[in-house]
């Protein structure tokens, strides 16, 4: 792992600074702050600034002023979009479950004698997992258990047969299909890309925000900024010998040279310059999560389960800290580590993989209840396809069409979408039939929990059937 | 020196500079040495593509051994880690660098992980891998096909007459030679899975996988009808098949060319190659050779340079070497760990930096100047040294690469930005080290360095 160092960046620094000064105004509690009241001195926090903050969104600043979120440390764009944003505005969160998981395998009608001769080492079997509460005749896989739990509660939407006409076999395909929305494979920006083409900033790279150190192609767009980070905590720069303010002034001298260079005309020096760019916001806004050592900055009101090879369920706790604190995020996207193409050996992925990943998920929806946010965010988990129905004599199954899918949310209607795909009227490669139409989930989604005009995002939107998702 | 045959297509006509050798330098092997571009330029274009094509004599690796801490040398096969530092290490120190970055190519192409396979599995690979670095492309798939470790990533293993896997039979096709939805339907996939039954491998304990074979028990000799042709089909046919394709050339010559040129081949381009590839027997070398002289290699738009490029070159501009096995895991922060790729499909060449990988590749920087970092303790500093001294200092440290009118006055400013805040009279010496150090971080995390 990269070492961590004492000395630190700037803008930490100086929300230390600001945080000192601010303890220092006879004001313990910056919530108490009135718009109207002389600034605390030396917080940097100009006048035009804060006033911007308390015309808007109070709470979203409010919030982001006691982590120290605040002045020179919140960039003028990610204060003007956590202002316009509001405290109220709605999160979609993202979760791709890479490879193609075995829809089979998670939801499973397991007295259906045809399941069973399709499955003979794979099968769930009758009796190990949960009951669906919504057909008896399903029961989770017991790798399910934690998604069992939030789909009893009335908390999650399963659709147990998604996908879409003509399914692609190629993971690159059908991945690419589900993360552009449209089954084209010319076209570069993600559904939730030209989402925030439309509603977003140019300003804000927050708004789209992967958490797995590397653009998530959903977010891709055409014009605003998104950002990659892992946690919260760990972007942080470091460098040999240069340190205190030397060291801000190099930091802040590589973002203005890609402030200055972002639009060239040149696209590999735009690339590099853009990021350059966006480092510096990042940097400034992510600061008051991290201790000087390294360390998360924030606390988790709910215990988020451990496990060896993946930080998934670490990020999902960093992501509600930064959605606690304010910051200005709208679409975030996540890739758990476990890929789930099983050729070979599928359970041994799930039993290690999958539990993990849903516990995570339910943490992650506790951890929002407990910091009241719940209302404010719904977790979308989606793969490219589902597996063949006949297991392939390797313990696995190869690739297949329609799959599982689900929404999570305290406002997710928390029933079953489309019917559970039939066992004996599969396709020509052996594959079951969608029932739901991925796209029209797209649609309602954008229509329901964004309020969002469907046309300007998804391709042909009027062609997809709409789903009641939102309560 | 040898010399090279007329090229198929058009080649550049302009004269051979030391930018244009600098390009080539960066996008033909892992970036220039102090010296290197003006000795290359001086050889002129046939001669600068024919050194790097056709090297004379084995590959020396020049400069000190890698380490993967003081006094700890490499253990690629059963340190983790090592086997990315191993790799880099000849990136940094081989002579014949185009061996290494057609292997790197391959690497990516023939995309196999060690999520999938064992260290030593990947490193077999890659010795397979260098062998062919300019060969013949039907060699090379026919040795891909029957690799360990691909065996094990793409199921090859686990495919038999009884119950077949269509993980490599499709990916054969999709990613390696013809492209997705090019030429091919699902009974072919399924066909190609049935041809390519038969390997097996043992499994021990202690060793893991092993004694990987072919098996004719597990095979299945029946008839195949694959691309219309019928036929008692084996992975030698699949190859074959694949690479006689009509669509094959269409798709391997635009992906080869994508590794080393931005823009995309022209028409005339492509069909010139295509014909020149499939009179030749299917030879990589005529392509690269041609690929390496085209106009717009030298005239068109610049490219990012991939990360683990990017740490190759930092070293080499320094003539320092891999001292560390942390340059593991920058390879992960950059966004490109050797010998584990994102996925089958390899690494995305178009699009290398976001936020992380920025701040990865400025670790990155951060590591390769540990050594050659001024103490600001030091007393032998020039106290009076002004902003564009500073500059013109850092600038000189890296070999005086090129860089625009505008890169230039930023780096200008951060200096005099810093010479301000020099207040007390003992700042003067640390905070000018601390000054030289920031500029020599700077420079080769701007624009104009990342790419070439």
């Amino acid at each position: 792992m990269p070492r961590t160092r004492a000395t630190c960046c700037d803008g930490f620094s100086r929300s230390e600074a600001m945080r000192a000064a601010l303890a220092g105004s006879g004001r313990p509690d910056p919530r108490d702050w009135d718009p109207r009241m002389p600034l605390p001195a030396g917080t940097g926090v100009d006048r035009r600034r804060f006033l911007l903050g308390a015309a808007g969104g109070m709470l979203s600043v409010y919030g982001a002023g006691r982590l120290g979120l605040g002045g020179r440390a919140l960039s003028e764009g990610i204060a003007e979009a956590a202002t316009l944003q509001g405290s109220n505005s709605p999160i979609l969160v993202s979760i791709f479950l890479a490879g193609g998981i075995d829809a089979l395998s998670v939801l499973a009608p397991t007295a259906d004698p045809t399941y069973i001769k399709l499955r003979p080492t794979l099968a769930v079997a009758p009796g190990s997992g949960t009951p669906f509460r919504e057909d008896p005749s399903l029961s989770w896989g017991p790798a399910a258990a934690a998604f069992a739990q939030l789909h009893d509660a009335g908390k999650m939407t399963v659709f147990p047969g998604i996908g879409y006409t003509d399914p692609d076999m190629s993971h690159f395909t059908s991945r690419h299909y589900w993360e552009v929305g449209a089954s084209d494979t010319r076209l570069m920006t993600g559904w939730l890309g030209r989402y925030l083409d439309i509603v977003g900033s140019p300003t804000n790279p927050l708004q789209g925000l992967s958490m797995d150190s590397e653009m998530n192609p959903t977010l891709a767009t055409a014009r605003n900024p998104v950002a990659a980070i892992d946690r919260p905590e760990t972007f942080s720069l470091w460098l040999e010998d240069v340190w205190g303010d030397i060291f801000s002034e190099t930091l802040d001298s590589a973002s203005s040279l890609g402030d200055a260079q972002r639009h060239s005309g040149d696209a590999a020096i735009a690339q590099v310059a853009q990021a350059a760019s966006e480092v510096g916001i990042v940097r400034r806004a992510l600061a008051p999560f991290r201790t000087a050592d390294g360390d998360a900055a924030y606390t988790s009101p709910v215990a988020y389960p451990k496990a060896a090879g993946t930080d998934f369920p670490q990020r999902l706790a960093g992501l509600a800290a930064m959605i606690a604190a304010g910051l200005p995020l709208h679409c975030v996207a996540l890739t758990p580590e476990t890929q789930f193409d099983t050729h070979s050996a599928e359970a041994a992925t799930f039993n290690t993989g999958l539990p993990v990943i849903a516990e995570a998920i339910a943490t992650f929806q506790a951890d929002l209840e407990a910091r009241g946010l719940a209302d404010r965010v719904l977790v979308h988990v989606w793969s490219e396809f589902g597996r063949r129905a006949l297991e392939n004599g390797s313990k696995g199954t190869d690739h297949g069409a329609a799959g599982v899918s689900m929404l999570i949310g305290t406002r997710a209607t928390g029933t079953m979408v489309g019917e559970w795909p039939s066992l004996t009227d599969l396709d020509v490669n052996g594959n079951q039939r969608e029932n739901v139409d991925f796209r029209g989930v797209y649609c309602s989604l954008l229509e329901q929990w964004f309020g969002q005009d469907a046309a300007a995002i998804i391709p042909d939107a009027n062609r997809y059937a709409r789903y009641q998702l939102i309560n | 020196m040898p010399s090279l045959p007329s090229s198929p297509t058009e080649t550049f006509p302009g004269r051979f500079t030391e930018q244009h050798a600098t390009r080539l330098l960066w996008r033909a092997g892992f970036g220039p040495k102090p010296g290197d571009a003006k000795r290359l330029a001086a050889l002129g274009l046939d001669g600068a593509v024919a050194s790097l094509t056709r090297p004379s004599g084995a590959a020396q690796l020049i400069g000190a051994k890698p380490h993967s801490a003081p006094g700890q040398p490499l253990d690629p096969v059963d340190v983790w880690g090592d086997d990315h530092c191993w790799w880099l290490d000849r990136m940094v120190r081989s002579t014949h660098q185009l061996v290494e970055r057609m292997t790197l190519i391959w690497h990516s192409w023939f995309a196999t992980s060690i999520d999938g396979a064992t260290q030593g599995l990947m490193l077999k690979q890659n010795q397979m891998m260098r062998a062919h670095w300019l060969g013949n492309f039907h060699d090379l798939l026919v040795d891909v096909t029957r690799d360990p470790a691909m065996l094990l990533w793409l199921s090859g293993n686990a495919n038999t007459k009884y119950s077949p896997n269509e993980n490599y039979g499709r990916e054969v096709m999709e990613l390696f030679t013809l492209g997705a939805q090019r030429g091919y339907s699902q009974r072919d996939v399924h066909n190609q899975a049935r041809a390519l039954t038969g390997w097996t491998n043992t499994w021990n304990q202690g060793s893991g996988p092993s004694n990987f074979r072919f098996d004719p028990e597990l095979h299945d000799d029946g008839v195949k009808v694959i691309f219309g042709h019928r036929g008692r089909f084996t992975y030698l046919d699949t190859a074959r098949l694949c690479v006689q394709h009509p669509l094959h050339p269409s798709f391997m010559i635009p992906k080869l060319w994508g590794y080393f040129i931005a823009e995309p081949i022209p028409g005339p381009t492509l069909r010139a190659l295509e014909r020149a590839y499939r009179a030749g027997g299917f030879e990589a070398r005529p392509l690269v050779e041609a690929i390496l002289r085209h106009p717009l290699f030298y005239e068109g738009a610049r490219m990012v340079i991939p990360p683990v490029v990017y740490c190759a070159g930092l070293l080499r501009a320094q003539r320092r070497t891999v001292q560390t096995n942390s340059w593991a895991w920058i390879g992960e922060l950059t966004g490109q760990r050797l010998f584990e790729p994102p996925n089958v499909a390899g690494w995305d060449y178009t699009h290398w930096l976001d936020t992380s990988r920025w701040s990865g590749r400025f670790t990155a920087v951060n590591y390769a100047l540990e050594e050659t970092a001024i103490d600001p303790e030091s007393k032998h500093y020039p106290e009076r040294e002004n902003a564009p001294q500073a500059v013109a200092r850092a600038l000189a440290f890296w070999d005086n690469p090129t860089i625009s009118e505008a890169t230039h006055r930023s780096l200008l400013s951060f200096s005099r930005s810093a010479q301000r805040l020099i207040k007390a009279d003992w700042e003067q010496v640390p905070y000018r080290v601390m000054r030289q150090n920031a500029l020599r971080a700077l420079i080769p995390t701007t624009p104009d360095w990342q790419t070439c």
